[in-house]
């Protein structure tokens, strides 16, 4: 049974989130199976595997969009309260229990300017203070000075992803990376205690995955948020997580710091092949460590 | 490049072009022979064939030679061509023709050949690729949109003050409250449709039950319209509230199917439940408003009411209830509007445009999608049970013949061709869809080929609709910013691009 005494560093006691025996089918198909693993506050926590491991349904899982199998969820804030998410219908997950999190294929409110799309953001928040419209319609400061207050949030994260000068562009109009960011920056605006971003370095350049490392790093650091992260980045993944937890065929192969994942037989084995599994031709086989006696000297 | 310019003199490959107009003039062939050629007349001994040979053949030849044109442009031959059409289309006006359709034809086909070519001839080329053409319209919608912000107040004070002019009579007075009606209702399904993004094809249903409403608490209980006015829209939007549990977790086409559905389904109830709603023989004898429920609008009113024309000393005319109704509607669709602009900029009114642009990310910022969609419903709804009980109380009678399907199909299609979410195109286009085919009755019969022919070129030119442009609801550096160059500057040049590709998927 994997458990969680393969963690082995402990920054603080109480995990942020604690995932347990988390299964999800699909008809006959298993895209999860029987996970368990902790995330902190404070923390990186980068989820790795190779394509098809459900990384990506576990995230779904995670914040809402699909309820899981078996398993449970436990998010504990700070101020100690409680959440179980597998019994949250979507959309409270980041209501209540302020997760918040990006999408592998960037989900912009495309038509709308950047600005609004960092309001939209802050839309729980708002509707309560425009008195479900009503003071919003009289124009009452109520609510003025709340909106007042969201753009000037709304400036922050647009300044740390340095989109400021875009705030009034068309969210759709903007390059890649920089929807990227925005992105995370329309994440953040929620006030998040937990930040889950689907793959962020996809089709980044490096100069952007290094500027998206230093976003996250921040974060990270300035806003004790936790950071639950999906990537194939592996740059990105080793520099900054401060915890990897490796999928593969749906189950938990590998959890731990970065330099023990990296070092992990099973993690290897998932990424180049099974070394038992395939019949190499004699002659092949013979070669091999010849080859690899070369290939170390040429290192 | 000089391989590639259109202008370059080159020899006209007559064959090909005669075949491509030969071909066209054929499928024309087809289509107006049996739309155009046969013509089904009542006659005492029963329903007979009457033939239109002479429009046909005026119909195919206009199409072979317009081809022939259009090609020619293609070519570069513009100036040519707009000398021809611009000829023919003079012939057509002051020389006198066998038959009217002919005529018509002839003037209608020459002008458009003739404006195709000349704006061949000015931009320097046969054809604008359809992402400059969509660039150009959306700056011509900015423009509109920048315009509003004065034509709007203008516009206002034109329909405040149209009564009180001597133009005023009872059918122009009749028109602009039928183009208001259309134009609140247009306004009220712009929130579903054009903010929230849901397709909503039985809009009509609120409609009559706005006006059943009225027309039944006034029968049974003998209510006043002041009184009834909130009450239907109440009931309006719980009627909406109710259809919108259900339905909303669908989408799209899905969505569609069922409020279409829906709106049949409110008809029949009312065609078919006899003693409650009299069926297809409806209700006559609402009664009329009142002035506020202080004075009748009548000549000698019943005992204890007082009468209008005394009330303020004037002569009794019957045109001051059309002039009261005509207030009324502009009041109410003003309403409407100033709610809309105004929710657009409140968090509820963003919820709907995030919602119509990315569903599922909305739920992921922890927005109660179904919460706002209902919204959505039930506020258009009561904005369509509003108008209901105004049209109840202005025709007197009502039945269900008022509340059929093309009536959703009419406010639909001034939503889509005004530019979904666009204010002022639900104007335009009202003005379009309903005042024109009402400005050409005499034409009869051709004002619908008139208003078709107005359709397709809509959907050529401007496929998202007249006035399809968005303005941020919220700016950090002010209108100002977009002369002064920088980012600012790019989203009005971009922006065009922008939402002719985010839209064009």
């Amino acid at each position: 049974m994997t458990d969680l005494s393969m963690t082995p560093t402990v920054k603080n006691d109480t995990p942020l989130l604690t995932v347990e025996h988390l299964t999800m089918r699909f008809g006959g198909l298993v895209a999860v199976n029987d996970v368990s693993f902790t995330a902190r506050n404070s923390e990186i926590t980068a989820i790795i595997g190779p394509n098809g491991a459900g990384k990506t349904t576990l995230f779904n899982c995670i914040t809402g969009f699909y309820s899981p199998t078996v398993g449970r969820m436990t998010l504990r804030h700070p101020d100690g309260k409680e959440f179980l998410l597998e019994r949250m219908p979507g959309y409270r997950i980041s209501q209540q229990a302020s997760v918040a999190r990006t999408f592998q294929n960037i989900r912009l409110f495309g038509g709308m300017s950047v600005l609004e799309n960092l309001m939209v953001a802050q839309h729980n928040k708002l509707i309560k203070a425009s008195g479900f419209s009503i003071a919003g319609l009289l124009g009452l400061p109520s609510y003025t000075n709340v909106e007042r207050e969201s753009v000037e949030l709304a400036k922050y994260w647009l300044d740390r992803v340095r989109l400021l000068e875009f705030a009034d562009w068309e969210a759709g109009n903007l390059p890649y990376g920089a929807q990227r960011r925005l992105e995370i920056a329309r994440a953040m605006c929620t006030e998040p205690v937990m930040l889950c971003l689907d793959e962020p370095a996809a089709g980044l350049n490096p100069r952007e995955s290094a500027d998206l490392a230093e976003i996250l790093t921040f974060i990270r650091d300035d806003h004790k948020t936790g950071v639950l992260l999906i990537e194939h980045d592996m740059s990105v993944v080793m520099t900054i997580s401060d915890h990897v937890v490796v999928l593969d065929y749906g189950r938990k192969i590998s959890d731990g710091d970065p330099h023990f994942v990296k070092n992990d037989p099973a993690v290897i084995r998932a990424y180049l092949g099974e070394e038992e599994g395939e019949e190499l031709p004699p002659e092949i086989a013979a070669d091999l460590p010849e080859v690899a006696k070369r290939a170390e000297e040429g290192a | 490049m000089t391989a590639i310019s259109v202008s370059s003199p080159r020899a006209i490959a007559w064959p090909a072009i005669i075949k491509e107009a030969a071909l066209t003039a054929f499928v024309a062939l087809l289509l107006t022979v049996p739309l155009v050629g046969l013509r089904t007349v009542d006659r005492p001994t029963g329903l007979g064939l009457e033939t239109r040979w002479n429009e046909v053949v005026a119909a195919v030849g206009l199409v072979f030679l317009g081809r022939i044109g259009i090609c020619l442009i293609r070519e570069g031959q513009g100036v040519l061509v707009l000398v021809l059409a611009a000829a023919a289309a003079a012939a057509g006006f002051f020389i006198k023709m066998p038959t009217e359709a002919l005529r018509i034809i002839l003037i209608v086909g020459g002008a458009i050949i003739a404006i195709r070519a000349a704006m061949a001839v000015r931009t320097g080329r046969s054809k604008l690729s359809q992402a400059e053409r969509d660039k150009r319209m959306d700056r011509i919608a900015a423009k509109v949109q920048d315009a509003s912000r004065w034509l709007g107040p203008i516009g206002v004070v034109l329909a405040l003050a149209f009564p009180l002019t001597p133009l005023a009579d009872r059918q122009l007075l009749d028109i602009g409250i039928l183009l208001l009606t259309y134009v609140m209702l247009g306004w009220g399904l712009n929130i579903v449709v054009g903010l929230a993004g849901l397709l909503d094809l039985g809009y009509v249903a609120f409609y009559a039950v706005g006006a059943y409403s009225y027309a039944l608490l006034a029968h049974y209980f003998g209510l006043s319209f002041w009184l009834c006015l909130p009450l239907a829209g109440l009931l309006a939007a719980f009627s909406g509230v109710l259809l919108g549990f259900p339905v909303l977790r669908l989408r799209g086409d899905y969505f569609a199917i069922v409020t279409l559905g829906f709106g049949e389904i409110i008809r029949i109830i009312l065609v078919n439940w006899y003693q409650f709603t009299g069926g297809p023989n409806g209700i006559s004898g609402i009664p009329r408003p009142s002035f506020f429920g202080i004075a009748d609008f009548t000549r000698t009113p019943a005992e204890g009411t007082m009468a209008f024309h005394e009330m303020f000393g004037l002569e009794f005319s019957a045109l001051h209830r059309i002039i009261f109704l005509y207030y009324l509607i502009l009041v109410l669709a003003l309403v409407v509007n100033f709610f809309t602009l105004r929710v657009r900029k409140l968090p509820l009114g963003r919820a709907w445009e995030a919602l119509r642009e990315d569903d599922i990310a909305c739920a992921s910022l922890g927005i109660n999608r179904t919460n706002m969609k209902l919204a959505a419903f039930a506020i258009a709804a009561m904005f369509g049970g509003f108008a209901g009980s105004f049209f109840a109380t202005r025709q007197g009678f009502i039945s269900p013949e008022s509340f059929t399907f093309i009536e959703s199909a009419i406010i639909l299609a001034i939503v889509v061709l005004g530019g979904m979410g666009s204010q002022i195109g639900v104007v335009v286009a009202t003005l379009l869809v309903i005042g024109l085919p009402e400005a050409f009755r005499e034409l009869a019969d051709y004002r619908m080929l008139a208003f078709g022919m107005g359709m397709v070129l809509i959907m050529l030119w401007r496929p998202r609709g007249l006035l399809a442009h968005r303005d941020p609801t919220i700016l950090l550096y002010g209108r100002k910013g977009k002369g002064a160059g920088g980012p600012a500057a790019g989203t009005a040049a971009a922006g065009g691009e922008g939402i002719a590709g985010g839209r064009a998927k």
